[in-house]
């Protein structure tokens, strides 16, 4: 192997351009090549032999011009033009833009023979970008090469499509490489494959439908192409790898035949057969058998067989080795296999050669947690790495003593960390590192004064680089304290003093956030230090504000704590000189904090009464509504003062009056409704009208409502006379804590340097510290205390156990359902309750978190509301022209395939098992799925009706006893899905269901967010001798909640011109379906679609997905293929359906 | 998943760059100064990947040339040192000895070896194929 890398060693500066005096332009190359880089090479040269940036840019700026002059002149040959463009590549590379030769690029590749067009084809992925508009001018190309019967020209069309390709255009490539799968070479089998993964990354929606045509990829009798299908399965196995587990036994074959080398021979690399298709065959095992007991169970043999072949020693052995290890301990454990897998990791911490050493620890970080054991085997060496001279070998350590961190070796591993971060500049690692020591600290700390000296070196270490959540966090958690309320204290006490000791060093610099740290402790609780005089404090304030390095933000912090301090002084002399000084100061802000000082100053019981000692955990509760203002608004309007109009209504006034006359005649109010509710009207003359009169309305409207503003619950702080006193304090409703700081249990522990007492003995000096570290460092690791390392979040070790009472009252109001249904299930368990109290707060802090995440999906929700108004009037429309809408008519007038049973039928089953259910009467006259069963245990069975309302999907559960006695308080709770709105309540209650009896419940369903398929899963809970629970869930389709949309063809027209999201895309048609109306026939049936018109080969359908969504299609069949076009104001709902389309076209 | 790889000289001066994430073209200059700075930073006996920002680099040196490859942390840094050692071992098969600058083709067989990020070919003959193909093309 040496051998190679020689020759590759002094073959490489040629390549690279240092040119050989000897070779002229022209006299290039091994057989074959052409040459055409000597203008390149004569410019390359010249810049190496350039001493300064600045020469560099002039030389490169006078070759983009004349490269500019060039490409554009019509007498430049298309060779020419290759050579220009491979110059252009090398000046882009260098940094410097080359935008005018894009277009040149696309015009190479259109026009350029096979070479010249591969190297347009590689300037144009270089250059563009996915979502650069030149690359729509690509697409012809691309369609015309891969129609071309040069199998060259086809390779180079695919390259490009799986390198770069427009999304929106994919439907005009899509069936052409698709063909391609079943073409005769497998380069071009293998690149169609590559182009599909491509479009599978960018819209995965447009490749749904060829799913078994991945199958058949990956059964390929080309190794070639079965390996680039694998990209494609690990990337669907990543996102739901729950749909793949069938195929284990495929890759657990393929990857058999790869170890056992029946590949040829040339997919070797230093005779390793395939080590990267072995790799990445093993990534893929390692997601199917994660959790898995069963899919693990298929996979053991080949590991060990992966692990047994892999002995060569080669780096490439070592990359399968480590992936093997990986995969190894992802999957459901086998004994025999970790040991290997041990084994193995030994050998690379313990190798000689540094990457390998890294590829260990990294290896051990990874494994750690399941077996801390194998961090007491390599003690000596993680020791040794921790003082390795190479900082990323140091660094790696870290990160592995920060996941077998403890209670008892916290102190020596944040040392460490601290140590290394003194030493390191690189701004990212500085981050990491001081989060994680952040969160030891507060995890772990063995007490306050380690905590705050600790924090102390984060903040000054860290800079003004740390993450804002870590000053927050350190905040919070002093504000918030903990159980222990006399620790709690300490804490405090002990903070106030580090903080005045650090403050002592006058010429000392901290970080900004530091300093607002500081100064925010000191003003809350520097009064629990009663050994110093404020007055000292408040002149180290004052000394801060007057330094130059302070910047502006820290001096508000500064001045808040001043204010605060002085709130507990009788007087101060500072504060005086403070307020003079900053009364004048030229920063605005700091003029303001000044004068509210010295007013605040003149009052003190006001001050007093504002500043309350520890408050800052305190809900402040603001009368948003300003009703202290009723009055003085009353007597505004009792003058004629016009009544307040919120600032979108000003606007859109303003907007409405700045049109222009309105020439054209009143349209339906159907259409001006459309546009009014906020979709891209592009032709909306009637919209005017409805705007300007809502407007108009409106007014009134906002006015009533701040009459009626709902201001129970609110707590008024400030009124009409200022600031309400406090009459009682709220935080008072204590919740009982039942969670106690636990204690260090160190019985528990292994106790290493006892027994490593003998051995150390006979050791040197510098031996025996690295024992002592060793015993320090990895002291609370072992057998015993294993388990506690498995959850990282482990409590009991945990220091600072949280009380979260900032957000317990508004929880309470919020959580009080959820604890009603806990008692009632609990029954005499009350002392669960808190437990169940701090889940529901995270629940409710992620709901709410959740909702202002998702404000991109409001858009669409807003939509959604807005359409009623739409629906309402389109309705209307429809009873003017006398087609009454009955609930049923909708799909009476469709003949859709909906299960009926027949009375008879129903009878029959019911004598036979009695305790199937059927629908109530008032629910059969809609259509309605089949009654089925979701699940049942002994004494329950649940039975699931799926009814099509026109609003709504109605879920319709039936909840069967089976058992001879009767249950009391059965409850059913859906669980809150993501894309599912459940409408009213997510539970349902029945009191009691007799023996041998079926109760049922109701829900309404909406979809939230589009998606083919999405499930909702609940459970039922009742009492028998015990608490039972009895989970189901239940799968719904889009096609769930689309309904049929019944409107004329001139409706259909201006709705669809006022859409602006639309998808098209080209089925082919089966045979069996050869003319259009049986094609639409088909989508009318399956998916409910409402045909508005046929006019010959074209045809329009509409349907709505509810509430009311609609979406317009328009179909043309044109030899043999569909054409389809949808639009809808909702962008994700076409390519939804679009999906069952072409599901539903497959299937005939 | 693959982000760039770069071939720089012990200079600083980039001689190939090819990104599979878009990155502003002000950027990378920047970007390649700094990988190259780290690389140069360190000595033969260091280990060959470093921790660079929220990604990897795995370098390998060829006389005065570094090849680097910046990647995320689900990728395997050996198989990426060794895709590194493959490609130049494939570039030596198709250049003899005596060759000129060849940027394109270069481009055209890495193209080959990798696509959005992703190792797609490693079989030295079926990564030459097409370029060998083009070759023949030209001569005739």
């Amino acid at each position: 192997m040496s051998d190679v890398v020689e020759r590759t060693l002094s073959a490489l500066p040629g390549l690279l351009g240092q040119h050989k005096p000897g070779a002229g332009p022209g006299d290039a190359g091994g057989p074959g090549r052409v040459s055409g880089g000597s203008r390149l090479g004569s410019l390359v040269r010249s810049i190496a032999a350039l001493t300064s940036k600045h020469e560099e840019e002039k030389l490169i700026q006078q070759e983009l011009a004349s490269l500019k002059a060039a490409v554009s002149a019509p007498t430049t040959t298309l060779r020419l033009m290759k050579e220009c463009m491979v110059r252009l590549i090398y000046c882009e590379m260098l940094g410097y833009e080359s935008s005018f030769g894009y277009i040149h690029a696309i015009k190479l590749a259109q026009q350029g023979n096979l070479l010249e067009k591969r190297v347009g084809y590689l300037a144009v992925s270089l250059f563009l970008h996915e979502n650069h508009e030149l690359l729509l001018l690509l697409v012809n190309t691309v369609v015309k090469d891969l129609q071309s019967t040069n199998l060259v020209e086809v390779c180079m069309a695919l390259t490009i499509v799986s390198q770069i390709f427009p999304r929106e255009m994919i439907p005009a490539v899509l069936p052409l490489i698709e063909d391609k799968l079943q073409h005769s070479k497998e380069i071009i089998r293998r690149k169609a494959v590559q182009a599909l993964y491509k479009f599978y990354l960018i819209a995965p929606n447009q490749v749904q439908h060829i799913h078994d045509k991945f199958r058949k990829a990956l059964c390929d009798r080309d190794a070639g192409v079965m390996a680039a299908s694998l990209h494609i399965y690990l990337q669907m196995i990543k996102e739901n790898s729950s749909g793949y587990k069938d195929l284990t036994g495929s890759f657990v074959t393929i990857l058999k035949q790869v170890v056992g080398g029946k590949l040829p021979v040339d997919f070797n690399y230093h005779s390793v057969p395939a080590p990267w298709l072995q790799i990445q065959l093993l990534r893929i095992l390692g997601l199917l058998g994660k959790d898995d007991p069963r899919t693990s169970e298929l996979m053991y043999d080949v590991l060990d067989e992966s692990l047994r072949r892999a002995e060569i020693n080669h780096n490439i052995t070592y990359a399968i080795l480590f992936e093997c290890v990986q995969t190894i301990y992802t999957i459901h454990p086998k004994s025999e296999l970790l040991e290997k897998a041990a084994k193995c990791i030994g050998k690379f911490v313990l190798s000689p050669k540094i990457n390998l050493k890294y590829l260990g620890l990294k290896a051990l970080t990874y494994v750690i947690q399941q077996d801390p054991n194998l961090a007491l085997q390599h003690q000596m060496t993680i020791i040794e790495c921790l003082d390795h001279p190479d900082p990323i070998i140091k660094r790696e350590t870290l990160e592995l003593l920060y996941r077998i961190t403890n209670g008892q070796n916290v102190i020596v591993i944040v040392q460490k960390m601290l140590d290394y971060l003194k030493e390191c500049k690189e701004e990212y690692a500085v981050i990491s590192l001081v989060g994680k020591i952040a969160e030891l600290a507060e995890k772990y700390a063995p007490d306050s004064e380690w905590f705050i000296q600790t924090m102390n070196a984060v903040f000054s270490a860290g800079g003004d680089v740390v993450h804002p959540d870590i000053p927050n966090n350190f905040l919070k958690l002093l504000a918030e304290g903990f159980d222990d309320g006399k620790e709690n204290n300490q804490l405090r006490v002990y903070a106030v003093q580090s903080y005045l000791a650090l403050l002592e060093e006058e010429r000392a610099l901290y970080p900004q956030k530091f300093l607002q740290v500081m100064s925010w402790v000191l003003g809350e609780y520097s009064s629990l230090v009663t050994d110093v005089d404020p007055e000292v404090i408040l002149t180290k304030l004052h000394s801060l504000l007057k330094k130059t390095s302070v910047t502006s933000e820290t001096k508000v912090w500064i001045m808040a704590a001043v204010t605060k301090i002085a709130s507990r002084t009788s007087s101060s002399k500072t504060v005086d000189k403070l307020i003079q000084e900053f009364s004048n100061s030229l920063d605005t802000c700091m003029r303001q904090y000044a004068f509210e000082l010295k007013h605040l100053c003149e009052d003190k019981a006001l001050m007093k009464k504002l500043l309350l000692f520890d408050a800052s955990c305190n809900d402040i509760v603001v009368d948003a509504s300003l009703s202290f203002l009723d009055g003085f608004v009353a007597e505004g309007l009792g003058r004629g003062a016009a009544p307040y109009k919120p600032h979108h209504q000003r606007q859109e006034e303003k907007l409405s009056q700045e049109k222009a006359l309105n020439f054209e005649p009143y349209g339906l109010s159907f259409a001006s409704s459309v546009s009014s509710s906020g979709i891209t009207g592009r032709q909306s003359p009637t919209g005017l009208s409805f705007a300007s009169d809502t407007s108009g309305n409106s007014a009134e409207t906002g006015h009533k409502e701040t009459n009626t503003l709902k201001l129970e619950g609110v707590r008024k702080l400030w009124g009409k006379e200022g600031y309400l006193p406090k009459k009682e304090k709220i935080g008072k409703e204590d919740e009982p804590q039942t969670v106690s700081c636990g204690g260090l249990s160190a019985g528990q522990v292994r106790d290493p340097p006892a027994s490593q007492a003998d051995p150390a003995a006979s050791l040197s000096e510098e031996d025996r510290e690295k024992q002592q570290l060793a015993s320090t460092l990895f002291i609370g690791l072992g057998s015993n205390a294993g388990v506690s390392l498995m959850g990282k979040a482990d409590t009991a070790t945990q220091k600072f156990k949280r009380k979260s009472k900032m957000n317990e009252m508004q929880n309470i109001e919020e959580t009080s359902d959820f604890q009603n249904c806990a008692a009632l299930d609990f029954g005499p368990l009350l002392d669960t309750i808190p437990n169940n109290m701090e889940d529901c707060e995270e629940n409710t802090q992620i709901m709410l978190r959740k909702a202002s995440l998702c404000s991109s999906d409001i858009v669409e929700e807003n939509f959604a509301f807005d359409m009623p108004q739409f629906e309402k009037n389109y309705r209307l429309d429809d009873r003017l022209s006398d087609h009454r809408l009955s609930q049923s008519s909708l799909f009476a007038s469709s003949n859709i395939e909906i299960f009926q049973p027949s009375p008879s039928a129903q009878c029959e089953s019911a004598s036979k098992a009695p305790l199937v259910p059927c629908l109530p009467e008032e629910l059969e006259e809609f259509t309605h799925s089949e009654v089925v069963e979701l699940c049942q245990n002994d004494a329950l069975a649940l039975y699931l009706c799926k009814v099509w309302t026109n609003d709504s999907l109605l879920l319709t559960v039936f909840v069967s006893n089976k058992t001879t006695s009767a249950f009391n308080a059965v409850s059913l709770v859906f669980e809150e899905a993501e894309d599912f709105q459940i409408l009213e309540s997510f539970t349902h209650q029945f009191p009691v269901i007799e023996a041998q009896s079926v109760e049922h419940c109701q829900k309404c369903v909406w979809m939230d967010k589009i998606s083919t398929q999405g499930v909702i899963s609940g459970s039922v809970s009742y009492q028998s001798e015990m608490e039972t629970c009895l989970e189901f869930s239940i799968t719904l389709s889009l096609l769930d909640f689309i309904r049929p949309m019944e409107m004329t063809t001139e409706d259909f027209g201006k709705l669809w011109l006022s859409l602006s999201n639309d998808v098209k895309q080209n089925i082919k048609m089966a045979s069996s379906q050869d003319s259009l109306s049986e094609v639409l026939s088909t989508l009318q049936q399956k998916l409910k679609l409402h045909i508005v018109d046929i006019i010959g080969n074209e045809g329009i359908l509409a349907c709505q997905l509810l509430p009311s969504v609609p979406c317009l299609l328009h179909c043309r069949t044109h030899s043999g293929m569909l054409a389809l076009w949808f639009r809808s104001p909702c962008s994700a709902l076409p390519d939804g359906l679009l999906y069952q389309c072409q599901k539903v076209m497959e299937e005939c | 998943m693959i982000k760039f790889f770069l071939m720089v000289n012990k200079q600083g001066q980039t001689r190939l760059s090819r990104y599979y994430e878009h990155v502003e073209i002000n950027k990378r200059a920047t970007l390649e100064a700094e990988v190259v700075k780290n690389c140069l930073s360190r000595s033969k006996d260091q280990c060959s990947f470093i921790e660079y920002k929220d990604f990897k680099l795995v370098y390998r040196q060829y006389a005065a040339l570094f090849v680097v490859v910046g990647i995320n942390e689900t990728e395997n840094e050996m198989a990426v040192y060794e895709l590194i050692h493959n490609f130049v071992e494939v570039l030596d098969k198709y250049f003899s000895r005596v060759i000129m600058f060849n940027l394109d083709r270069v481009h055209i067989i890495l193209d080959e070896m990798v696509l959005n990020g992703c190792i797609v070919e490693m079989n030295r003959n079926r990564i030459l194929a097409p370029l060998f193909v083009l070759d023949k093309v030209a001569e005739s």
